[in-house]
């Protein structure tokens, strides 16, 4: 081995074991995360007397965990670099299709099962679309599919309702196990799930692979195309269990539910640190900025806040998210900032 | 003067075959709908109808040519439309006279430019991507817009007659908005095809390192190309509200799926770099006579979302099947010599 290849590798080892360092650990994207969860809950606390009670902050999560079971498999598409606008159009016609075929007879299992599928398959088309046609944008994609799968959701429904599920159906959205909602422990699991995936298997550094630099990727081996179907695939089935428990907080569905979803998911993600160029973030930020978006929504709520006004403050929250990171490439050539960070 | 024509054609293969498609199904509705289509009546309807689209088809493609999408388009069409008919309203003395159109329809234009900016500098300076962006801004604009209006509406009364005239006005027997639809496309036409800062854009689209590179300052001319679609977005919105005679929060909602769709119909490729802008404007005649057709066949309104999605589904996967075949015969012929 010359010298100059040992430098490298030396160089390198370096590199691999840098020094711990106080100052780089709480200057993570997390911490900030953290401190705006902590402002947020204080900010609650000082609005209404009765927020900092278990019970209620328990009904204010189980409010918004619909939006978070949607939120991880979102955190994969963005990882790899892509978007899903279609994700409440798939939701609104897994619901309407589960509804419309229990009311046609089917046992409600078979239902569930059903609007499952229905998510899978819309997610397949999604991802089909993207791996045949690659130059394709999956902006264009799920926007026709945002428009297509709501308008079959409007076909089969038109403006009527489908509903008067079982009274177990109920549990799903509204149950307690013990004082803790039923949904926010499926939640739970389910990023544990994600947590697991996304940062201890290999499939989970595939996907950062492929976010990073998908050309890279495809020539080191790692199957691009199989990927990105599973996790559109996946996406929509995450659809489809959302809209199953969204079904049974509402009791009845119809062709317009979840509108507007995909931008409190893409919000919440972005927020949570996930890069919208790819390649970027991790599923402890995405928990965090779930819950800071779902409690803010709460608080504005309380005080009576119109939601109109939660509209700009969610938008202006979207876009402050991910100026931060930029910042420092943006600010970065001029002195004042330079002598800011120093 | 046989080859003059000739050569037209074969330079616009794709223009071309979205001219002959929308004469069949012209001549196809006019049949099934029993003659009600190609009456001087229903056209003259539909080309007012979209006149608005296509003034937003305009603003909507040197976005798109960049290889950016500006979502926000809607909601600036109510926030512009909304501030300028408040303004009226506030104007309007007890004898029905108040600001002159031009003026309302000057600040709708810059209310519209001033978002534009926003979103162009946000995406070019602050490197955020275009959709997540214009996203943000969608909801903030919309938001804005229930703010000014406190929730309620402006309705006809609370307009000028010399407002209300600019909709319905004919100029040599032709309406208003047509001549104006007409003028944004003639200026655009010059403007992406001949003018130098139009050609920039495509070169910015193309690839962006090459452009700048070759000394194109990039982030102006991205910012730039918001701020037309924010403009035209400005324009659109006031004539909109003039043409309904009404203004509120909800004016335009999902409107900018129209928009993209047009475009995308009219062969602007989402990809960047391409796309003309006399495509542009067939693709928004295109959708503008489908949004016209589908209610004279009687299709349950039902329906017609649906098959509006799959049929911009169909041209983006024809447009891309086309595009591949034809680099394909240019590699092949590049092989040969």
């Amino acid at each position: 081995m010359s010298k100059l290849q040992t430098n490298v590798m030396a160089h390198r080892s370096l590199q691999n074991e840098r020094p711990f360092s106080t100052k780089r650990f709480f200057l993570q994207w997390e911490w900030m995360l953290v401190l705006l969860f902590i402002i947020i809950n204080v900010i609650n606390t000082f609005l209404s007397p009765n927020y900092l009670v278990f019970d209620s902050i328990m009904s204010a999560i189980q409010m918004f965990c619909d939006k978070a079971i949607l939120v991880f498999p979102m955190m994969l598409v963005i990882l790899v670099g892509d978007i899903d606008i279609s994700v409440a159009s798939i939701m609104a016609l897994s619901a309407v299709i589960m509804g419309v075929g229990y009311n046609a007879g089917l046992p409600m299992g078979a239902a569930i099962l059903l609007a499952l599928c229905v998510g899978g398959a819309c997610g397949f088309v999604n991802g089909i679309l993207l791996v045949k046609f690659k130059e394709l944008s999956p902006m264009i994609v799920t926007l026709v599919g945002q428009i297509v799968f709501r308008g079959i959701a409007s076909i089969i429904l038109e403006d009527g309702a489908a509903g008067s599920f079982p009274s177990w159906f109920q549990y799903l959205g509204w149950g307690y196990v013990g004082r803790i909602p039923f949904i926010l422990i499926v939640v739970l699991i389910e990023a544990v799930i994600f947590l697991y995936a996304i940062h201890f298997t290999r499939f989970g550094r595939n996907v950062y692979a492929m976010g990073n630099n998908e050309t890279t990727a495809r020539y080191s081996g790692i199957k691009t195309d199989r990927i990105r179907l599973f996790i559109y695939v996946l996406m929509g089935i995450f659809a489809g269990i959302a809209a199953i428990f969204l079904a049974s907080k509402m009791g009845s569905v119809r062709p317009s539910v979840a509108k507007g979803y995909e931008m409190d998911v893409i919000a919440m993600v972005v927020l949570g640190g996930v890069s919208n160029n790819g390649g970027k973030g991790r599923v402890i930020g995405v928990v965090i900025a779930t819950f800071i978006v779902g409690l803010l929504r709460y608080g504005l709520g309380i005080v009576n806040v119109p939601s109109q006004t939660i509209m700009i403050i969610v938008g202006v929250l979207l876009i402050v998210a991910v100026i931060i990171p930029n910042l420092k490439s943006t600010l970065g050539g001029y002195r004042w900032f330079q002598k800011l960070m120093r | 003067m046989n080859g003059g024509v000739k050569r037209i054609i074969s330079q616009n293969v794709r223009e071309s075959c979205l001219l002959a498609v929308i004469f069949v199904l012209a001549v196809a509705v006019n049949i099934r709908s029993g003659g009600n289509f190609l009456t001087a009546r229903n056209l003259s309807d539909m080309f007012v109808e979209t006149s608005i689209l296509a003034i937003l088809t305009m603003g909507m493609m040197s976005v798109i040519i960049t290889g950016g999408i500006d979502l926000s388009v809607g909601s600036t069409m109510a926030l512009a439309g909304m501030v300028g008919t408040s303004v009226l309203r506030d104007s309007m003395n007890e004898a029905g006279q108040g600001i002159s159109p031009i003026l309302i329809i000057a600040l709708a234009v810059g209310i519209g430019m001033l978002a534009g900016l926003l979103n162009g500098i946000l995406i070019s300076w602050f490197h955020v991507l275009p959709i997540i962006a214009t996203l943000g801004t969608m909801n903030i604009y919309r938001g804005v817009t229930y703010l000014v209006s406190g929730g309620s509406w402006v309705l006809q009364q609370n307009m000028t007659t010399s407002f209300m005239a600019v909709a319905t006005g004919k100029l040599l027997g032709i309406n208003n908005l047509i001549w104006i639809a007409l003028v944004v496309f003639a200026v655009n036409f010059y403007f992406l095809g001949y003018a130098r800062t139009g050609r920039k854009i495509y070169a910015v689209g193309n690839s962006l390192e090459s452009a700048a590179v070759s000394g194109i300052n990039t982030k102006r001319t991205i910012t730039l190309t918001y701020v037309i679609a924010g403009a035209m977005a400005g324009l659109a919105g006031i004539l909109y509200v003039c043409k309904y005679a009404a203004s509120q929060g909800e004016t335009a909602t999902g409107y900018e799926l129209n928009v993209i769709a047009s475009c995308v119909l009219g062969g602007v490729s989402v990809s960047g770099g391409s796309g003309k802008v006399h495509g542009a404007i067939l693709g928004a005649i295109l959708f503008g006579m489908l949004n016209n057709a589908l209610p004279l066949l009687k299709i349950s309104p039902f329906w017609q979302e649906a098959i509006r999605g799959l049929i911009i589904l169909a041209s983006i996967v024809v447009n891309a099947i086309v595009s591949r075949r034809s680099t394909r015969k240019v590699l092949e012929r590049r092989a040969i010599a």
